[in-house]
């Protein structure tokens, strides 16, 4: 069994079988992260670079855990503020971080597509950490894997996603892989953070919570970014929380209990009030945990694979 | 280049298109001096004469570019006036306007004369440059240019392109001041808060790809203001680079009502669809972007019916390292001189969506006319300034060989049916090295 | 066709054989107490279930049994042209102090149990590691001996053995194939 691409740049367009393939891996990699030593060594020798083109604190610590528990050797940097070019372009960047004989590159890059061009121009193979609005395939594995161990199914299951869609990497992988392993696929925002034709990709558009929770298995709550045009999208994150915040109250309206899921890190009491971020049908923090699992089954299946 | 005198030459069983004189016939032409001496089928070998056999080709009135960045002064590299007019005489083009987003911007006289100085110096003069300078200061929407003295300097018409002239009020005094010596005021249409951080098109291509959009809306609120304000004004309008269905609309209407308003498009806004930018390819990336299926079918009908007046490249060169970065941060704009008649031909002409003589009219008669240049005829006792072209030729684009400074072209590679030959004006001629038919 | 070359055990000898092999573990630990049993998989698996039922009738008391894939410590994991599948370790138990026992079908290279010995230190530190196969076909490539065997064969480097498990392949059966033999089953 192998992967189709040599890449990871999105979950468009992947087969099923190799989500399925990175997810059974992910779960041999579950086990290792329960022994008292949790190192393995597959991919000793191997040299890793994190070139994270976008502040991200957990994305980055996870996939440099991932890394280190395969025994790779790991370099990286990251380069805040999502400005044009700063004087060295993104492909001198990557021909000298090639130069230095890199086996794998993991990126982050505010620019939807600056993965796929990279992977375009260098060897190496490329892991899309996410880009821009575009992908973040790993987030939406995680997320898979985590629905998979808590339902031990994701077929057939409702899942929605809640808030600014427009934006999100997270749900656009995460529409990709669910409907690839026919999950039902819902997403509930304001109007203004609903872009344009998303209904083409067979999902149920709601605009209020109280419409989509008595159907719902899983929310999968988004995280609204604060510094995000204020007053363009939505007036204020008073009027948000109100209107979108997923409270203990508004849950109380579904028959079976929800399951509840972020990809962190959460604004508390904005699009997630706390009680039901830390309450027993949370599995936010699982999803942190299988977040290491996952990267590991990628970076394994990838390196071993070539 | 490899520009010829066009002292006594003759271009035989060639097919002239001139819809001005109502001709289109296989023929012959003897130029003499840069003049057509005859035109005839029995023309006896002059004594002399340069005989270029022109079986299965056109020759018409020089095609006329009328949106063309040349980039200098500024930007020379980019392009220069002289390697855009040498694109220019290779796709075909014996005339080009060139648009004002230079640095220093062309809104002073002294910028006019330079280029216009800096194009009879180059391909031995064989491409007439007629600048068209800004309608603000600097392009910054703010305070008008002097339009008075551009004019009289040799501006034709005047925009801010690159930009969109975005107050109303500077629009509104822009096509009052301008009509009092009769020139046009080209906007480029987009609204700019609706467009923030736009990097393509807005809809389902965007929306899978979380590329920030352009929705095709903000072009077409910039056009139906500017229409109203046309009619108010009684000033002569022109769109830029128009790509929405709705904008075809808008125009179509402006017509019906009998205002003063006309329009271009692109060859990549009716051969290209959004769909394109699947590759991450920045030269997919142009402003306005390309556009839905829908709006290419809505361009393509106001080709036929005539609503759209003008076929216009938008060239815009940028040298290779500026396209070599993240879709976001690459600059808008791709090269189009020397690609025009092929993908006119192909997408348009060999699909029975216009004829030649259509063709004709959208690159040479109606830009001209636009801009209150000279009529150009195909006939005895005038001046040579005729575009050749075969219709039939089958070619691939080879960006290596364009003789623009740039390579900017979603093109290369595409196989195309309909290659400029060559091009004669002002007493010099160029016959295109690459041709087949040369 | 490649064909048999010669069948080494049929079922009775391997039943035989592997009842010896768990009388053998625990004469030499003097008893079940302190024993777990590991089978590598695949086959090592079943081979390691038997044993631990063998026990269990002789002692009455089953000793811990575990499942080690060693997918991750082979050293020939990168160039392969079939990635292997991952099939996953399951050792719920602790193996510190234990004097625990690998079980395998094939003692050839060594290199496996190598990369089994990687696998059990990330796990713990047992008191003593011991290996028991079926086959010893010779070949060794690394300095590692087996505790406990059915029966060495001696082979030529291009003879391959296949060891067939009711289990997984329907009959049980250990037979030695001339070279280039494509008859499914464990090949080494």
């Amino acid at each position: 069994m192998k992967l189709k691409s040599r890449h990871l740049l999105g979950l468009r367009g992947m087969p099923p079988e190799d989500i399925r393939l990175i997810l059974d891996t992910a779960g041999s990699f579950r086990e290792v992260l329960d022994r008292p030593i949790k190192k393995v060594p597959p991919l000793q020798g191997k040299t890793i670079a994190n070139m994270f083109f976008e502040n991200s604190t957990r994305t980055r610590l996870s996939f440099e855990l991932a890394e280190r528990r395969l025994s790779a050797d790991v370099l990286g940097f990251q380069s805040g503020g999502s400005s044009v070019s700063k004087g060295e372009s993104l492909k001198d960047t990557a021909r000298n971080i090639e130069a230095m004989k890199v086996d794998m590159v993991v990126m982050r890059h505010w620019a939807s597509g600056a993965p796929h061009y990279l992977s375009g121009v260098i060897e190496a193979a490329v892991i899309n950490a996410g880009d821009g609005a575009h992908e973040h395939p790993t987030q939406a594995l995680l997320d898979l894997f985590t629905i998979q161990e808590k339902f031990k199914k994701v077929e057939g299951l409702h899942i929605c996603l809640v808030g600014d869609i427009l934006h999100s990497r997270v749900a656009r992988s995460n529409i990709y892989g669910l409907k690839s392993l026919g999950a039902k696929v819902s997403v509930c925002g304001p109007a203004t953070m609903i872009p344009r034709g998303l209904e083409q990709l067979g999902v149920d558009v709601y605009h209020h919570l109280d419409d989509v929770i008595p159907s719902v298995d899983v929310l999968n709550v988004l995280r609204i970014q604060l510094e995000r045009d204020a007053g363009r999208f939505f007036p204020s994150l008073r009027e948000y929380h109100q209107t979108y915040g997923v409270t203990l109250r508004r849950l109380s309206r579904a028959e079976r209990p929800v399951t509840i899921m972020h990809p962190g890190p959460i604004n508390r009491d904005v699009e997630l009030s706390a009680d039901v971020a830390d309450g027993e049908h949370s599995v936010i923090l699982r999803q942190v945990l299988n977040g290491v699992a996952v990267r590991m089954a990628v970076l394994y299946l990838l390196a071993t694979g070539n | 280049m490899n520009i010829e005198r066009a002292s006594n030459l003759i271009l035989r069983n060639v097919r002239i298109v001139d819809p001005l004189s109502g001709v289109d016939k296989i023929t012959s032409i003897h130029i003499v001096d840069g003049s057509i001496k005859a035109i005839g089928s029995s023309l006896s070998a002059a004594k002399g004469a340069v005989v270029r056999e022109c079986e299965g080709m056109v020759a018409a009135p020089g095609f006329f570019d009328m949106h063309v960045h040349l980039r200098e002064p500024g930007f020379e590299h980019k392009e220069t006036v002289e390697t855009g007019c040498m694109s220019a005489a290779a796709g075909g083009f014996t005339g080009v306007s060139c648009m004002p987003n230079t640095n220093p911007a062309i809104d002073d006289e002294s910028v006019v004369r330079m280029i216009r100085a800096k194009a009879r110096d180059a391909v031995g003069g064989l491409v007439d440059v007629h600048p068209i300078a800004a309608v603000s200061l600097g392009r910054k929407g703010e305070r008008l240019a002097p339009l008075a003295e551009l004019a009289a300097a040799g501006a034709v018409a005047f925009t801010d392109d690159g930009d969109p002239v975005h107050d109303a009020e500077i629009m509104r005094r822009a096509l009052e001041y301008a009509s009092m010596f009769n020139k046009p005021i080209i906007q480029h249409a987009q609204d700019m808060p609706m467009t923030r951080g736009g990097v393509m098109n807005e809809g389902f291509c965007s929306t899978e790809l979380g590329l920030p959009g352009m929705p095709g809306a903000a072009e077409d609120v910039v056009i139906a203001r500017d229409i109203t304000l046309s009619g108010y004004t009684g000033g002569q309008y022109h769109v830029a680079h128009m790509s929405t269905g709705g904008a075809v609309e808008l125009i179509r209407m402006a017509k019906s009502r009998g205002l003063r308003v006309t329009c271009e498009v692109t060859p990549h806004h009716f051969v290209l669809t959004d769909d394109a930018v699947r590759t991450f390819d920045t030269n997919t990336k142009m402003n306005p972007p390309l556009r839905s299926a829908d709006d290419v079918a809505a361009i393509l009908a106001g080709l036929k019916d005539g609503t759209i007046d003008v076929i216009a490249t938008d060239h815009a060169p940028h040298s290779y390292d500026e396209k070599q970065v993240e879709y976001q941060a690459a600059p808008f704009g791709i090269i189009g001189l020397e690609t025009a008649i092929g993908l006119t031909m192909t997408a348009l002409v060999h699909k029975k969506v216009i004829t030649i003589e259509r063709m004709v009219q959208l690159l040479s008669v109606n830009p001209r006319a636009i801009l209150h240049l000279p009529e150009i005829r195909v006939t005895e006792g005038s001046m040579a300034n005729l575009t050749l072209f075969h219709p039939d030729e089958q070619w691939v684009v080879d960006p290596s060989r364009f003789y623009s400074r740039s390579r900017n072209t979603p093109f290369g590679g595409s196989s195309l049916k309909g290659r400029p030959v060559g091009a004669i004006n002002n007493g010099v001629v160029f016959f295109h090295p690459h041709s087949a038919a040369s | 066709m490649r064909a048999l070359k010669g069948t080494i055990m049929d079922e009775q000898s391997m039943d035989r054989t592997v009842t010896r092999l768990a009388h053998e573990i625990l004469e030499h630990n003097k008893g079940a107490s302190n024993i777990v049993i590991v089978g590598i998989r695949t086959r090592g698996e079943f081979l390691a279930r038997r044993i631990v039922e063998k026990i269990r009738k002789v002692e009455g008391v089953a000793p811990d049994l575990g499942f080690l894939d060693i997918t991750l410590y082979r050293d020939d994991l990168h160039g392969k042209l079939e990635q292997p599948e991952m099939k996953g370790t399951d050792i719920l138990f602790d193996i510190s102090g234990k004097d625990l026992v690998i079980v395998d079908d094939v003692l050839y290279t060594g290199r496996t149990i190598r990369a089994a010995l990687d696998g059990l230190v990330a796990l713990g530190r047992p008191h003593s590691i011991q290996l028991a196969v079926l086959v010893d076909r010779g070949h060794r490539q690394l300095p590692i001996k087996a505790d406990y065997v059915g029966k060495n064969v001696a082979t030529a480097a291009s003879e391959s053995i296949r060891v067939h498990l009711n289990e997984v392949d329907g009959e049980d059966s250990v037979l030695l194939m001339h070279p280039d033999s494509d008859e499914r089953g464990s090949a080494q």
